[in-house]
């Protein structure tokens, strides 16, 4: 099931939230195989079980029954440290409220995962120098995020997300706080960062959005509706 | 994390909020000089009494007749078996080996008159070792000789103060004194000693001890001090002392009270009494300790989004436990320097404003001081620190 070329291979995934006396289940047996460099939308109304699916990703949540393997290794059995390295090397993560630390610069905000990881400063510098440069955010660098706009904000964010070069990046609503505009300009950031090679996993309630992945997942109830491929050719 | 990004990171926290965070360390601080302060007074106090105590040398014993005992009878009018101390047990003590001097001491009140003044001074009725006892100096002339118990002749040495009053500057050597009944003649003067517990050293006047016997008209030594030699173990000496006596009493009739057993209950005491004032300023301590508290509990609060983003962005739960102890250790050890500083100003112009008040800072408190302020902040920041640590990412980032 889980051949080498797979990213993310989930396996049978159980999800069950109690909330009260009741149960809600966000995932039944969900199994997903993605690979490298594939672009994702994941589809569905709210409370279908897509965010969840994100976390679980993401390692920020535990699946109650079945496996998750990220590049070929099970992760679903390992210590919270570990799945902390994990997060902090393999796993971008972009919000749709950005979720930027408002006392901080944009480039220290965009150093943030490198400081938790424990980079030595020299290193540190030079990496948020060359992701700023990229990002064409050098001249906000020492800016504060509310004195940032909506699109550089979120800007900061994805290049923080992807500072690590992480093996995977999970998008959580990325215009959803954004203008028609700016949500394109990210939307195209994306797309070129997944241009360039990295997985992309999109969650939204946007239609015109999903529409543009190649890959697009349907969620209802904790359970995959559909997943469509659609043919390479007509990508944008 | 490497401990510097992370102490930069709590400094960011603490300074991105600066007037709460003044407050909350300006509570730590106000604790901190209130320890400070009262303690360096209780120092002070205590070196202050001690110096007091020890300005006639540490190393000197002293010995009183009768002893405090039960007895079995009420009393009956029937006179003490309780033998006096005696020129003789004084002179008998000189010989006793590390003793350096036995001096007999007798005081009273008494007019002194001369130079056509009269003045009422306390006498001293002792003998040559008194000054080394006492650790006394000359200032003119020599102090009493040494002789015999019998013939000791009729000299008197003055305190400074007496000196001043009866003669003024002109010089008192050889002149007459008259003290109470008795005539006597000016052969020194010591230098000033100062006041002793309210007490002035200085209006006294020195007469050999027999004589202040037959002026006082008693039989028996008020007490006779013994000095032994610098290293000597006072216990042995006082031992040694003891059986002397005992040996010419029959029984242990007298007291035997060393200096440094004194003096050590005396530090005893004012330890205890630095401790307790101490422990007052740590009330206003503990308060600054639960502002601490108040403040982080908030403070994370507030930042619940940022502890989901910092646990997604792969933060170990453990590092961000750091990240908030450090955040309170920081504003507690800020807290702490702040109120070092607020405590010594304080006591330094205590000493300006009011300077026969003892004030004395040791090192050894100032650096306790900082510790324990430190450690506050650990023990203010762990309860807080923890539930930032705990916090469910997925809920956290939820969290508006």
């Amino acid at each position: 099931m889980a051949d080498a070329e797979s990213l993310i291979a989930l396996n049978g995934i159980e999800r069950t939230f109690y909330l009260g006396d009741s149960q809600v289940h966000a995932l039944r047996n969900v199994n997903l195989t993605i690979s490298r460099g594939e672009y994702i939308a994941v589809m569905g109304p709210s409370g279908s079980g897509k965010s969840t699916l994100l976390n679980l990703i993401g390692l920020l949540d535990r699946p109650d029954a079945g496996t998750y393997q990220l590049e070929g290794r099970d992760v679903t059995t390992l210590a919270p440290d570990e799945q902390a390295k994990v997060r902090s090397e393999r796993i971008g993560f972009i919000f749709q409220s950005f979720h930027l630390v408002p006392r901080l610069t944009a480039a220290a905000n965009i150093e943030l995962p490198l400081t938790l990881a424990g980079m030595p400063a020299a290193e540190r510098t030079k990496r948020v120098e060359q992701a700023l440069k990229e990002y064409g955010l050098m001249d906000r660098a020492q800016h504060r995020p509310n004195e940032l706009s909506g699109g550089q904000r979120q800007r900061v964010a994805i290049a923080r997300a992807t500072v690590q070069r992480p093996a995977v990046l999970l998008a959580d609503e990325p215009t959803g706080n954004l203008d028609r505009v700016t949500g394109e300009e990210v939307v195209r950031l994306l797309e070129a960062l997944n241009a360039q090679g990295m997985t992309l996993i999109v969650v939204t309630h946007d239609h015109a959005l999903g529409a543009r992945a190649r890959r697009q997942i349907r969620m209802e109830d904790g359970g995959i509706l559909s997943d469509v491929t659609r043919a390479p050719d007509q990508a944008t | 994390m490497l401990i510097a990004d992370s102490t930069r990171f709590a400094l960011q926290a603490i300074t991105s909020h600066r007037m709460r965070s003044f407050l909350t360390l300006l509570g730590i601080a106000v604790g901190i000089a209130a320890v400070i302060l009262l303690t360096s007074i209780g120092e002070g106090v205590h070196q202050f009494v001690l110096a007091e105590f020890t300005q006639f040398g540490t190393n000197v014993i002293g010995i009183s007749p009768g002893k405090v005992k039960t007895g079995g009878q009420p009393p009956s009018g029937i006179p003490t078996t309780a033998r006096l101390l005696t020129m003789e047990d004084a002179k008998s003590l000189k010989q006793l080996p590390n003793v350096t001097g036995a001096s007999p001491t007798v005081w009273g009140n008494s007019e002194v008159a001369s130079n056509g003044r009269l003045r009422r001074s306390t006498i001293y009725g002792v003998d040559a070792d008194f000054i080394h006892v006492f650790s006394s100096t000359v200032q003119i002339g020599s102090f009493l000789p040494s002789e015999g118990a019998g013939s000791s002749r009729a000299f008197v040495v003055l305190g400074s103060k007496l000196r001043n009053e009866l003669f003024g500057t002109t010089n008192p050597l050889g002149a007459r004194v008259r003290i109470g009944g008795l005539h006597f003649r000016v052969i020194g003067v010591l230098a000033p000693k100062g006041q002793f517990l309210g007490i002035d050293l200085d209006d006294t006047a020195f007469i050999p001890a027999a004589r202040a016997l037959e002026l006082y008209n008693r039989e028996g030594l008020m007490e006779i001090h013994v000095s032994y030699a610098e290293g000597a173990s006072s216990a042995t000496v006082a031992m040694a002392v003891k059986n002397r006596l005992k040996l010419r009493h029959g029984h242990e009739d007298f007291t035997v009270t060393t200096q440094e057993d004194m003096l050590k209950t005396l530090s005893n005491i004012l330890n205890i009494l630095t401790m307790a004032v101490g422990a007052l300023g740590g009330i206003s301590l503990l308060v600054g300790a639960v502002g601490i508290v108040t403040i982080m509990t908030i403070s994370v609060t507030e930042r619940t989004n940022e502890i989901g983003l910092l646990v997604a962005l792969g933060a170990r739960r453990s590092t961000i436990l750091g990240l908030f102890l450090s955040e309170s250790v920081i504003l507690a050890a800020l807290g702490g320097i702040l109120g070092l500083l607020l405590g010594i100003g304080l006591a330094q112009l205590l000493l300006l404003a009011l300077p026969t008040l003892p004030v004395h800072t040791p090192w050894s408190f100032a650096i306790g001081a900082l510790v324990m302020s430190a450690i506050i902040g650990l023990l203010a920041g762990v309860l807080p620190a923890r539930s930032a640590s705990h916090l469910d990412p997925i809920e956290a980032l939820r969290a508006e």
